[in-house]
């Protein structure tokens, strides 16, 4: 256990140090690019938006010698402790925290703004993996199965009050850690059939896909009886309920959707399934994005060339739009290169949470890559125009002193954790 | 390693899809090819004067003015004081309020880009306004440069010019929307010589549409190149004298200058003052113009009138007759009144040249304008190769190179075909073997075919010239060099040797001293002619009514070394001895003594109206007049 202090360096991870660098440096790259356009000056200014986050991305260093000089056992020690610490600080935002654009999700220490939903999410895949890494856990309990939805979705439910929702859907992407340790497939595909279903309701209207969901579900419950001729006798509640809910379901969608929803949240609906389409209005941003992803071309127009992000055309450019930036600068062999950067960096993460043999390792390393995936599954697609407009940073490119700190530590932790597997036997 | 396959599975998944989706994004369909034309570059003109326009003796016909434009910014106007703004553009108060309205409405008109808010203010206004106007944000003073029109007349050859609109502009690699374009006339036709070429100067802009710098350094900034200057081969006096003689009338008169082909005057009438299409009430004048179908002012007849050309047309038979060797200028034809054509008693032609059985040769046949003279020798040039077919298509195209029967290719942007028929036309019309019997109203100009006043007077030219002609053109100079385009500096040969010409041209000399246009002689000129009076019909509630003849002449002067060659065409004028002579006679005088010594004949004819001929042809409405500044 000597070795254990002397080796740390030589046993962590440095693949996954590397892509975090390359990621963090050409999202600083950008970053630059996005916000240099009406200032010029050193780039230690802390008056500018690249000299601030050069001065984050300084600052993570000694963020993550402290944490891989932490003992490992020291996460799983005091990861209750921790989550409770974050929902204190989730708590406390709402009563002491500033509003900022609507939401109330910053604590003000003397200028500088402190987002603790950037952090909770590392507590909570700790405590969900202390939580479950037990040896009396069995997911197949539904009593397990609520214990682990609660220390999900409580944080998610203090940001919903700030309330920032982009956040709190970051909280579902804990589905695959419990899909990885047990969990039937069913509530993904109950969770993507009701995504599709809500989806086909705004689009289509209540009426239309009410109709044409039950004369589906009706075709496919014939064919099943044909096949399997018991079928209807014995499962006549199951029938019964399906039916009921669907109708519930979509009714309550159409209900909710037109008497429920707000405006501008409508909107965004409206504009991802092309029901309205408005590039000066609620569309402008992604209308935007577009023009500028395309003008970039394959090759790029150049560091500091982009006329469309020197322009400020893209709104949000340093933050949760970053990456048309990339995609303008850098074309498509930059935007491409970034998301292969983020693929190998979710499979390098992938597979080192399966050869952990720490089961508290293994589940954390999967709460890490879901979080992780879910963020550029949703910002790029935002970017792309492929999803709707979720305001969600980019992970280690999006501008922002706590989302950056907030991924280190999710990183960091989960390379710590990497390192100890390897000299504890 | 099963149960990490979703998220591997997801990752592949989504990545692919991503990439996809850059790939179409920005390979496919993007790649801005054109990196200037976008959002992000402003560009702007710098519009270079555009070039005058001089007479062929120097006179100034087109010029510029500067003209004052009130101007909005529809996002930086603020609340003002409504009653002083008002009175200071001189405007109500609800013309004001309607106007704003309109400009706020961001989908039509982008906020952040000026647009004219009130056109061409007076110019007494200017000072006083330029001075007050800095008070009202939003609005400023720009200055533009518009056309003037001092000859105050050839407005068919001038033209007018144009705003691009946004469809033009669009297809368009050089024009932006509101740019001026030449749109009629002259004006069109050497558009990109006058106009000159507008520099760019490209700057950076943001997305609030402020310049933040200029864009790649002025890598791609242009300089303007200045218009050219134009000298036209129009005679300004006399275009203005040809449009004086034709008041009242409708009709088009055309002289060419013989040796060159440069026109002298392309007078159309009714026309109508080129400075009606400039200025405020440009939009309301020109619906006016255009709008009105009964005097077609904005219909050149000159250029675009096809009529029968009648009489003068035999001019061009006789010498057919003479190149075929069917006729010589012994051939004696008799006349009992008219040309009996066929078997049938209907099968007869009339003639009114009044030599009632004495043998008529080539010469008093013109001079008399003899019907059965030119029955008889169109008729023997079509049966000369013993097959109708053969021997009509070498007729119309020897009527084809006198240059009728197809666009000149004069520089004028209007025209008309006209028609000279060839077998084809026949053979696609009758389903019987037809004859040259069967269309013997050729003879006389009378038959189908059709010609326009332009292509009169250059076969009146290629006659003075004795067999060939240039292709007529209106420009004379560009930037004080001749032209030398190849088009209008070839010789183009008749099919008719020089040697025909003098027993012709003797016979339209004969014309204006003995013959019909005997009234319209001028001491010491000797002018060759030939008048016409050609029979027309209309249609008014489907019934076929024959209307006024046209009064038709063709000339040219003096008969040695002819300065002049012309041809004259009013509409139900009667015969061509009562007005078209008498019109050619004076026009002819202008031109070459440059004074009028028969003051009665020219009063006459400025004063001859034919309102109440023309308005037979149709209902009575309320006459539409232009109103000017």
């Amino acid at each position: 256990m000597r070795r254990q202090q002397n080796n740390i360096f030589a046993n962590i991870d440095w693949f996954l140090v590397l892509l975090f660098f390359s990621l963090v440096i050409f999202g600083w790259i950008n970053i630059y690019a996005a916000s240099s356009t009406n200032s010029d000056g050193s780039i230690l200014n802390f008056s500018t938006r690249y000299g601030k986050q050069l001065i984050f991305i300084i600052l993570t260093i000694p963020l993550i010698i402290l944490i891989l000089f932490l003992n490992s056992k020291f996460y799983e020690q005091f990861s209750s402790l921790l989550y409770l610490f974050s929902i204190l600080l989730l708590a406390g935002v709402l009563v002491f925290g500033k509003k900022i654009n609507g939401a109330t999700s910053w604590y003000n220490f003397g200028g500088i703004g402190l987002q603790p939903s950037e952090f909770a999410k590392a507590f909570t895949a700790l405590a969900l993996a202390k939580l479950m890494s037990d040896r009396q856990y069995n997911l197949k309990l539904i009593k397990n199965q609520i214990k682990a939805f609660v220390i999900i979705f409580l944080p998610g439910f203090f940001i919903a009050l700030q309330p920032d929702m982009g956040s709190v859907l970051i909280y579902f992407s804990f589905f695959f850690v419990l899909n990885r340790e047990g969990l039937t497939l069913r509530y993904f595909t109950l969770g993507v059939t009701t995504i599709v279903l809500f989806l086909l309701t705004v689009y289509f209207g209540t009426t239309w896909v009410l109709v044409s969901s039950l004369v589906l579900i009706t075709i496919i419950i014939l064919y099943i009886s044909y096949k399997n001729k018991q079928f209807i006798r014995f499962n006549w509640p199951v029938v019964l309920a399906t039916y009921v809910a669907l109708i519930l379901f979509i009714a309550g969608v159409g209900y909710a959707y037109t008497n429920i929803l707000k405006q501008h949240q409508k909107d965004r609906f409206d504009v991802l399934v092309g029901k309205i389409e408005d590039n000066s209005g609620i569309g402008y941003n992604t209308y935007q994005s577009e023009q500028t992803i395309k003008s970039g071309g394959f090759l790029g127009k150049g560091f500091l060339q982009g006329d469309r992000t020197q322009g400020n055309f893209v709104p949000e450019q340093d933050t949760d739009y970053i990456f048309s930036t990339v995609s303008e600068e850098w074309g498509f062999m930059g935007s491409s290169l970034v998301i292969i950067l983020f693929m190998v960096l979710l499979y390098r993460i992938i597979y080192l949470s399966e050869k952990q043999t720490n089961k508290f390792s293994r589940i954390y390393g999967y709460g890490l890559v879901s979080i992780l995936f879910f963020h550029v599954v949703v910002n790029i697609g935002m970017v792309i125009g492929l999803l709707p407009t979720i305001g969600i940073p980019l992970p280690f490119f999006s501008y922002g002193g706590s989302s950056l700190w907030g991924f280190t530590l999710l990183l960091f932790i989960f390379i710590r954790l990497d390192a100890h597997k390897k000299y504890d036997y | 390693m099963k149960r990490n396959f979703l998220l591997v599975f997801l990752v592949t998944l989504v990545g692919l899809i991503y990439v996809g989706r850059l790939f179409y994004l920005q390979v496919i369909i993007g790649g801005n090819k054109n990196p200037i034309n976008s959002a992000t570059v402003k560009i702007e003109y710098d519009y270079p004067e555009r070039g005058y326009i001089y007479d062929r003796n120097n006179k100034l016909v087109v010029a510029n003015q500067i003209s004052y434009d009130v101007m909005i910014v529809p996002k930086e106007v603020k609340t003002l004081d409504t009653l002083e703004f008002c009175d200071l553009l001189k405007i109500s108060k609800e013309k004001f309020l309607t106007k704003i309205r309109k400009f706020k409405n961001p989908k039509k008109y982008p906020p952040w880009l000026p647009d004219v808010f009130i056109k061409q203010v007076a110019k007494e206004d200017f000072a006083y306004l330029q001075e007050k106007l800095h008070k009202f944000d939003g609005f400023f003073i720009q200055k533009k440069i518009i056309r003037n029109y001092p000859m105050k007349s050839s407005a068919n050859i001038l033209g007018y010019l144009g705003e691009v609109n946004e469809r033009e502009a669009k297809k368009s690699h050089y024009y932006s929307n509101r740019d001026l374009i030449g749109r009629w006339g002259v004006e069109k036709y050497y558009e990109k010589d006058l106009r000159g070429v507008k520099g760019r100067k490209h700057f950076k802009r943001d997305n609030l549409n402020r310049i933040t710098g200029t864009y790649k350094d002025g890598k791609f900034d242009t300089l303007a190149v200045s218009g050219k200057d134009l000298m036209l081969t129009i005679d300004s006096d006399l275009q203005k004298y040809g449009e004086l003689l034709m008041t009242g009338k409708r009709g088009g008169i055309v002289a060419i200058e013989p040796s060159s082909g440069e026109i002298l005057a392309l007078v159309t009438a009714p026309s109508y003052d080129p400075n009606l299409m400039v200025g405020r009430k440009r939009s309301a004048n020109s619906i006016k113009l255009f709008g009105d179908s009964i005097n077609n002012p904005t219909y050149d007849r000159g250029l675009q009138g096809a009529y029968s050309p009648g009489s003068p047309f035999k001019i061009i038979n006789g010498l057919i007759g003479l190149q075929e060797g069917v006729i010589d200028k012994n051939t004696s034809v008799y006349c009992y009144g008219g040309y009996q054509y066929g078997k049938r008693k209907h099968e007869f032609m009339k003639c009114h040249c009044g030599i009632y059985g004495r043998p008529i040769k080539l010469k008093t046949a013109i001079a008399e304008s003899c019907n059965s003279y030119f029955s008889e020798t169109y008729r023997k040039i079509i049966n000369k190769p013993n097959n109708t077919k053969i021997g009509f298509e070498n007729w119309s195209n020897q009527v084809k190179s006198f240059g009728l029967g197809n666009f000149l290719g004069y520089d004028l942007p209007v025209g008309q075909k006209g028609l000279v028929p060839n077998t084809k036309f026949y053979d696609d019309r009758y389903n019987f073997g037809w004859r040259a019997t069967t269309n013997i109203s050729n003879a006389i100009g009378q038959g189908e075919i059709l010609t326009t006043p332009i292509q009169l007077a250059n076969a009146t030219a290629a006659i003075a010239n004795k067999g060939f002609y240039y292709t007529p053109h209106i420009v004379k100079k560009i930037d004080n060099q001749t032209i030398n385009n190849e088009k209008f500096i070839t010789k183009r040969n008749t099919s008719i040797e020089a040697k025909h010409f003098p027993e012709v041209i003797e016979a339209m000399h004969e014309v204006f001293k003995t013959g019909t246009g005997r009234y319209n002689q001028i001491k010491g000129i000797d002018i060759c002619g030939k008048t016409g009076t050609v029979e027309n019909f209309t249609r008014i509630n489907g019934e076929k009514i024959q209307l006024k003849d046209h009064s038709i002449l063709i000339a040219f002067a003096p008969k040695d070394n002819p300065k002049i060659a012309m041809a004259v065409f009013v509409e139900n004028g009667g015969y061509g001895s009562t007005i078209a002579a008498p019109i050619t006679s004076l026009m002819i005088e202008k031109y070459l003594t440059n004074a009028i010594s028969r003051k009665n004949i020219e009063e006459r004819m400025i004063n001859l109206s034919l309102q109440n001929e023309y308005d037979k042809l149709i209902p009575k409405k309320d006459s539409i007049a232009p109103t000017t500044e």
